[in-house]
């Protein structure tokens, strides 16, 4: 038992100056939220039911068993990125419990934009194709969309990662044996006709699925023949004629149940699982996490102090305590799971770099699961850290992060700035979920050291002409790269670009790492091979 | 002594007189049918013998099965209970025949008794006052309507061989005769096979008063006080209590006496009992002698102190009975509750089904409970739908009563519906708690009894049910944060979707939580209230008002228990949520039974409500109506055969 004792004083005035700061960022991220709920408004919405269609919200409510956790992703998709308003990218996805397996859901909001496919939906879905791939979860579309958004087709259609990559996922994946099941609750046209033509299993809605790769338009202006939606493809065509669906749904409650079915017929088996204990709540309450950081990225904390109010009984044995100790690293277990934490609590230095590197491979060695606690304003720079190399040392801790085949969980509790990143399992470390906190900023080095660098750089250039700069014009000049980079570097910027799967509340940071976690324990652990190390 | 009976009879009271034989030392032979392979009586009984098919034609009431299995099984007495053959002269003569004693009357009196117009001749002779009446034998209409107008209305017609308020019409004014003659004697042949019809004077705002007697070979007779039984709903009792409130002991001893000379002018041996009619001037009529141990026995048990059935068994083997009547004293009184398998609010429906959960207040001195079925047993459609008899005694009827009260609250059963409330309404009545009975008790305040008492507020209980459910769903101690059933949401409350059907009505429950926290929406008005559920308590804090919930969660129901009463919910049928049921115009069979008449042919054209099928079960004639305007299309069962629970019995076409 290593259990952390609290230093901290609740009553403190910066603690509780500290916690409003941050219980603000909640509740706006919270009233957001709300927002988003809505999809594409409630006179749209009002309009969706009156068709007798139940809300994308509300299909997974019907899909998930009763009181299913829903780990939704990508909730800010899209948000502030478009000038169309498009809610959470007009899809909604997120991982839940369906006869008692847990799922990847991805469920069209034909609210929004009639569920037409933008740049950022496309995304999304490919992002949820991803978790679901790497989790080995079983994959549920419930299908209600235009296809793709045809003002946006070149950043849609062509490229790798567009489009057609999701059937190419479907099909991947159902090659792997990851179960696919589609529903189609309302359109499905052209190419998003493969949704239920590729899945393994597919359910159609009577009078509100229709499947066609044209639509009766289409077809009108190409052979002149006059046909309905339902005649064209609906749900006895495709299920007594066409056989591209195969099951047919009186109503979106029925296909909701009969995809239960399919999925209760899965023969879903979990792999070994690793040695799980009894579950025990932190020793202190999570929204202390709070005070604790604030929204002041400046102000240092012991970052043990949110690793005790993140794991089972506050419990967490420290490994190489001493050494390099801007970098915690330590075992301990959310939910009852093994994992080891790294964590920042300073910049980087040589000695932590090698820390971290050593107990990444401990952890790929183990099979233990990798959580990162990112507050990383970088690594350290000057003649000295150089000469020890450093870069070299940077260099293990990447390599580490990079091939250990452990599920990864990222974090950003704090800033996330240049080679700090990649060492602490940034997005292009492929962590399983990656969530930021609304206290959080993310871009390649802070506004302020990136407008002093430029500053300089002009500076230099001006005096090199022998020209005058005053400190007026120089604060003149990096003012808007400050702004710029505050507005690049905040969470709603990153998270409407999916640059992570979500923002969250931090007191809530460990549930979300407890259900990630059990999550991606669906697929087996595999064993990790590294590159070279520069000694 | 015997050393072994057999018990011809099933449920409660089956189990009752095993409880007395068993701790007597007497061993105890059970006879079950299909049904009731499982039953509780079965399982209390030292064996038991198989005899048959559920329906009680085919097990229970077949007499060569019954001695059959007592001969086999060495039994030296039969047992009858009340009900089936307990007052069938041919099976006692079929007892004695076969030299088994028959724990009952002697077949002889069984005959007198059975047959009401002969026994009011009987019991003219012995001076016994009889209600005026007219008992001929000359059955035309004609001749029956001019009796009816020399009596005076209002007047009651009774079928002769008649019994359990079968077969019996109040007639209050001239025009009504016919139809109440025709559709008495429809009944009556339908029960009993004969239509021989009794004419009497329909006494107004009577009490129903029954004498217990007692009586033994050796010429002794003793009276064991009366019970008034005037809570009756068509002639069957429902609420039973001892001693009759304010009779006095004047009246009690003209009455007792008057029962006894009408035992005796029979030769009566065994537990009887005299039914009379008490006016509001105390004069009494008799109305019938049963000649079995009734159903609300424990009341006179439970004043006397003696076990009725212990008497039974002493004087069926000869014995004497026990006490003479100087030495039969009365002490406090006692109300018997029949909980019935049955639905007031439906015209008191019988009710079938599992019993999903049944919890029952403890007994002691003041609380018994004579019960038959255990939670996981069926309420089959074959036999009568009582579940159980609630007794309870204090020292005077004010305390007994609220005793009464509260054991019915504390009866907590799930599954098919029940009276329990309904007969909590009636107890808590200011007309009854001011023992202002009569046997039209009901019938007076029928509406009142039927409006629920004003309990839980509904939305609160549906926030509750709402709450419960949802705690219902967090395991303990589960390590897999997705089994924790959290309904965990990102950003957001938990929240679930509760769908169930409460009143009839599809009810949508948005249940939001944060720990014991919940916000719970239903239409437009949303509950908060914090609860905590530890097993099947469930405390609720609301606003300032903090108060404590049983929870009953069935497999298709979900029950709320309060000090209030009862909310029921029923979990969502999948089937007809998603509208996959059959089509508006198929006609079922809304429980096992009979067809008695089919009133249309292929073909027919039918108005909405029109009867188009007359069917009988549980004792009860249902009428299946059209459900729209159309055209009989197809029939599927024809009058005199059997139909099970949901059987199409008319394919109706619906008119365009």
């Amino acid at each position: 038992m290593a259990v952390l004792t609290s230093k901290v004083n609740v009553r403190d005035e910066n603690f509780q100056a500290n916690h409003q700061a941050m219980a603000d960022l909640v509740s706006e991220l919270n009233s957001k939220v709300e927002q988003i709920k809505l999809g594409g408004g409630e006179a749209l919405q009002e309009r969706h039911k009156s068709r007798g269609k139940l809300l994308a919200r509300d299909r997974i409510e019907r899909l998930l068993d009763p009181g299913s956790p829903f780990l939704e992703i990508g909730q800010f998709a899209a948000w502030e990125v478009y000038e169309d308003y498009v809610p959470a990218a007009g899809v909604v996805a997120g991982v839940g419990q369906v006869e008692g397996v847990q799922c990847m859901i991805v469920a069209n909001d034909a609210t929004v934009k009639g569920g037409t496919y933008y740049p950022l939906t496309v995304k999304k879905h490919l992002r949820a194709q991803e978790i679901a791939e790497r989790c080995h979860l079983p994959c549920i579309y419930l299908v209600d969309s235009g296809g793709a958004n045809l003002p946006r087709q070149d950043e849609v259609f062509p490229d790798r990662d567009h489009f057609g990559r999701i059937f190419f996922n479907q099909a991947t994946m159902s090659a792997k044996g990851i179960p696919q099941i589609a529903v189609v609750m309302g359109l499905c046209t052209a190419g998003g006709a493969y949704v239920p033509a590729m899945a393994d299993e597919s359910i159609i809605v009577k009078e509100q699925g229709t499947i066609f790769l044209a639509g009766p338009p289409l077809v009108k202006a190409a052979t002149g023949e006059e046909v309905s939606a339902e005649e064209l493809g609906g749900a006895d065509v495709h299920t007594r004629i066409s056989g591209v669906a195969d099951h047919f749904a009186v109503s979106d409650e029925h296909a909701l149940d009969l995809a239960r079915r399919s999925v209760s017929r899965l023969n879903h088996k979990l792999p070994e699982q690793p040695v799980i204990n009894d579950v025990k709540a932190p020793r202190y309450a999570a929204d202390e996490i709070y005070g604790i950081v604030g929204t002041d990225l400046r102000k240092p904390y012991d970052v043990r102090e949110v690793i005790a109010r993140v794991v089972d009984d506050s419990d967490f044995d420290e490994f190489k305590q001493n050494y390099g100790n801007t970098l915690v690293t330590g075992f301990a277990r959310i939910h009852g799971y093994p994992v080891g934490i790294v964590a920042n609590n300073g910049i980087l230095f040589s000695e932590s770099a090698q820390k971290g590197a050593h107990f990444i491979e401990l952890c790929a060695q183990r099979k233990i699961p990798l959580v990162f606690l990112q507050n990383i304003t970088g690594f350290m720079v000057g003649k000295k850290y150089e000469a020890e190399g450093i870069a070299k040392h940077g260099a293990k801790m990447v390599m580490a992060v990079s091939c250990a085949k452990v599920p990864k969980f990222t974090v950003l509790i704090g800033g996330s700035y240049g080679a700090g990143n990649y060492g602490m399992c940034g997005r292009a470390y492929d962590p399983t979920m990656m969530f930021m906190w609304p206290n959080a900023r993310i871009s390649v080095m802070g506004g302020e050291q990136a407008a002093g660098v430029m500053a300089t750089v002009t500076r230099d250039g001006m005096e090199r002409k022998g020209k005058s700069w005053s400190d007026a014009e120089e604060a003149e000049f990096k003012k808007p790269i400050v702004e710029q980079y505050e507005q690049q570097g905040h969470p709603y910027y990153a998270s409407g670009r999916l640059w992570d799967d979500g923002i969250i509340d931090p007191a809530q940071t460990r549930t979300v790492l407890g259900l990630s976690i059990a999550a991606s324990l669906n697929a087996p652990i595999e064993e990790t091979r590294f590159g070279v190390f520069r000694m | 002594m015997f050393n072994k009976i057999l018990i011809a009879n099933r449920g409660e009271i089956a189990c009752r007189v095993i409880r007395t034989a068993q701790r007597m030392g007497i061993q105890c032979v059970a006879v079950y049918s299909d049904a009731d392979r499982h039953a509780e009586h079965v399982q209390m009984a030292d064996e038991a013998y198989y005899i048959g098919a559920s329906p009680s034609s085919e097990s229970y009431l077949v007499m060569e099965k019954i001695i059959d299995a007592a001969q086999r099984s060495g039994a030296q007495a039969i047992h009858p209970g009340y009900g089936f053959l307990s007052e069938n002269e041919a099976f006692a003569d079929l007892c004695a025949s076969n030299d088994i004693a028959f724990v009952g009357p002697p077949a002889s009196a069984i005959a007198a008794m059975g047959s009401k117009s002969a026994a009011k001749s009987i019991m003219d002779e012995a001076g016994v006052p009889l209600v005026p009446g007219y008992h001929g034998s000359e059955q035309a209409e004609d001749k029956l309507r001019e009796e009816a107008e020399r009596i005076g209305y209002p007047v009651l017609l009774k079928a002769a061989y008649g019994g359990g308020g079968k077969g019996m019409r109040e007639v209050h004014k001239a025009s009504q005769f016919s139809d109440a003659l025709a559709s008495a004697k429809r009944e009556a042949n339908a029960s009993f096979g004969n239509d021989k019809m009794l004419v009497e004077k329909f006494i107004v705002q009577p009490r129903h008063v029954e004498i217990q007697v007692f009586c033994d070979e050796h010429g002794n007779a003793v009276y064991l006080a009366e019970r008034d039984c005037s809570v009756q709903r068509r002639h069957q009792k429902v609420l039973e209590e001892a001693p009759a409130p304010a009779l006095g002991e004047e009246t009690r001893a003209a009455m007792g006496d008057a029962a006894v000379r009408a035992a005796q002018a029979i030769d009566y041996r065994g537990a009887g009992t005299v039914e009379f009619l008490l006016d509001a001037n105390n004069d009494f009529f008799f109305m019938e002698m049963n000649t079995r141990l009734q159903v609300e026995h424990p009341v006179t048990e439970m004043i006397t102190g003696q076990d009725l059935v212990e008497w039974q068994l002493i004087v069926a083997s000869g014995g004497v009975l026990p006490l003479s009547q100087d030495q039969v004293t009365l002490h406090g009184h006692a109300f018997e509750a029949r909980i019935y398998a049955e639905d007031p609010q439906q015209d008191f429906l019988p009710s079938t089904g599992r019993i999903e959960y049944l919890r029952t207040p403890a007994e002691d001195r003041h609380v018994r409970i004579d019960s038959g079925v255990r939670q996981g047993d069926e309420v089959s459609p074959y036999y009568d739908p009582m579940i159980a008899k609630l007794i309870v005694w204090d020292e005077d009827r004010d305390r007994a009563l609220l005793r009464l009260q509260r054991a019915l609250r504390e009866y907590h059963l799930v599954g098919p519906t029940t009276n329990v409330d309904y007969l909590h309404r009636l107890a808590s009545h200011k007309d009854f708690v001011r023992a202002n009975l009569s046997t039209q008790f009901i019938e007076q305040h029928g509406d009142a009894l039927l409006k629920p008492a004003k309990g839980l507020d509904s939305s609160l209980a549906h926030a509750c049910i709402g709450a419960a459910i949802a705690l219902h769903q967090r395991p303990a101690g589960s390590a897999n944060p997705w089994q924790a059933g959290s309904a965990w949401r990102l950003n957001q409350p938990a929240l679930q979707h509760i769908e169930l059907v409460y009143d009839d009505e599809l009810l949508r429950l948005e249940v939001a939580s944060n720990g014991d926290t919940f916000m719970v929406k239903t239409g437009a008005q949303t509950v908060e209230l914090h609860a905590r559920l530890s097993g099947e308590r469930l405390e609720v804090t609301h606003q300032d008002h903090q108060f404590t919930l049983k929870v009953a969660l069935g497999e298709r129901h979900y029950t709320l228990f309060s000090s209030h009463g009862r909310v029921n919910y029923q979990l969502v049928d999948k089937d007809s949520a998603f509208g996959l049921e059959e089509d508006a115009g198929t006609l079922t069979a809304p429980m096992n039974g009979t067809i008695v008449s089919v009133n249309v042919e292929v073909g027919d054209k039918v108005e909405k409500d029109q009867p188009l099928v007359v069917m009988e079960a549980m004792k009860m004639e249902y009428t299946i109506k059209a459900t729209v305007d159309g055209t009989v299309e197809q029939v599927f069962f024809q009058a005199g055969e059997l139909v099970s629970d949901g059987a199409e019995l008319i394919a109706l076409a619906a008119d365009e």
